[in-house]
């Protein structure tokens, strides 16, 4: 089982972080790998940039209680999980989830978790630098979405754990 | 304690953390708000929608009945927007 959990300012290399976590692995059946981007719009706004404001300690504690959370309730032969913060311009990669596992459905069914609990408990707030119509940049704070908080809900209800591992 | 600020709570009180020393009366941290809300105008507009505010105790979120007694580090911020 190899987990990394990795807070960053620096860009990072999907494939790389991927092959790292799957290097020699014969067991590995299914890899579900997410990026997650900035985009160049928000709320019908043009966005210049995007800066992660994140707590220290507390977001990689918080990230590592919810890989052991997907551990728990999934078969999984690996998770991975980057996020940057900081300065972000459109097209830069933000967050990288990836899970491996013997078959699809566990890698598949734990990237949507991770990611959704992702958006709702790890404490990270990104705020919008937008281009305004005299060119003058005025920053604002992203709200959080109640559709994040309806898609972590439905994880709510655990399904039973699977067996130890044999 | 230690009381940690984030996000807009961080900028409407123009610092991002302080030292602190609660009456004895305040036990939760629902009552820790309101105290902090009544200390001058700055608190009152970061604290002003107190259901929106989140809590977490020594890095792990809480709700506003959680005990703050033995608290080492106490953050409010909005709600998160990561991933």
């Amino acid at each position: 089982m190899t987990t990394t959990i990795r807070l960053q300012r620096e860009p990072f290399d999907v494939a790389a972080e991927v092959e790292r976590m799957t290097h020699g692995r014969t067991d590995i059946g299914a890899v579900v790998t997410f990026t997650g981007l900035c985009r160049a719009d928000e709320n019908g706004k043009q966005i210049a940039a995007l800066t992660l404001e994140h707590y220290p300690g507390m977001a990689e504690a918080e990230i590592g209680r919810h890989v052991e959370e997907a551990c728990a309730r999934w078969r999984l032969l690996g998770v991975t999980v980057i996020h940057r913060h900081g300065r972000l311009e459109p097209g830069d990669v933000i967050v990288l989830v990836a899970t491996a596992s013997s078959h699809r459905e566990a890698a598949f069914a734990a990237a949507s978790f991770l990611m959704d609990y992702l958006k709702t408990r790890a404490p990270f707030w990104k705020q919008v630098e937008s281009v305004g119509d005299k060119a003058c940049e005025e920053k604002t704070w992203v709200e959080a979405k109640a559709s994040d908080d309806s898609a972590a809900d439905r994880w709510s209800m655990p399904p039973p754990r699977h067996e130890a591992a044999k | 304690m230690r009381l940690l600020y984030f996000a807009w709570v961080r900028e409407r009180l123009g610092k991002s953390e302080e030292q602190i020393e609660p009456p004895a009366n305040i036990g939760t941290v629902g009552e820790l708000m309101a105290w902090l809300a009544k200390r001058d105008e700055q608190y009152a507009h970061a604290f002003e929608n107190a259901k929106v505010i989140r809590a977490a105790i020594d890095h792990r979120h809480v709700r506003p009945d959680a005990p703050i007694a033995g608290a080492g580090e106490i953050a409010f911020f909005p709600p998160m927007t990561g991933g």
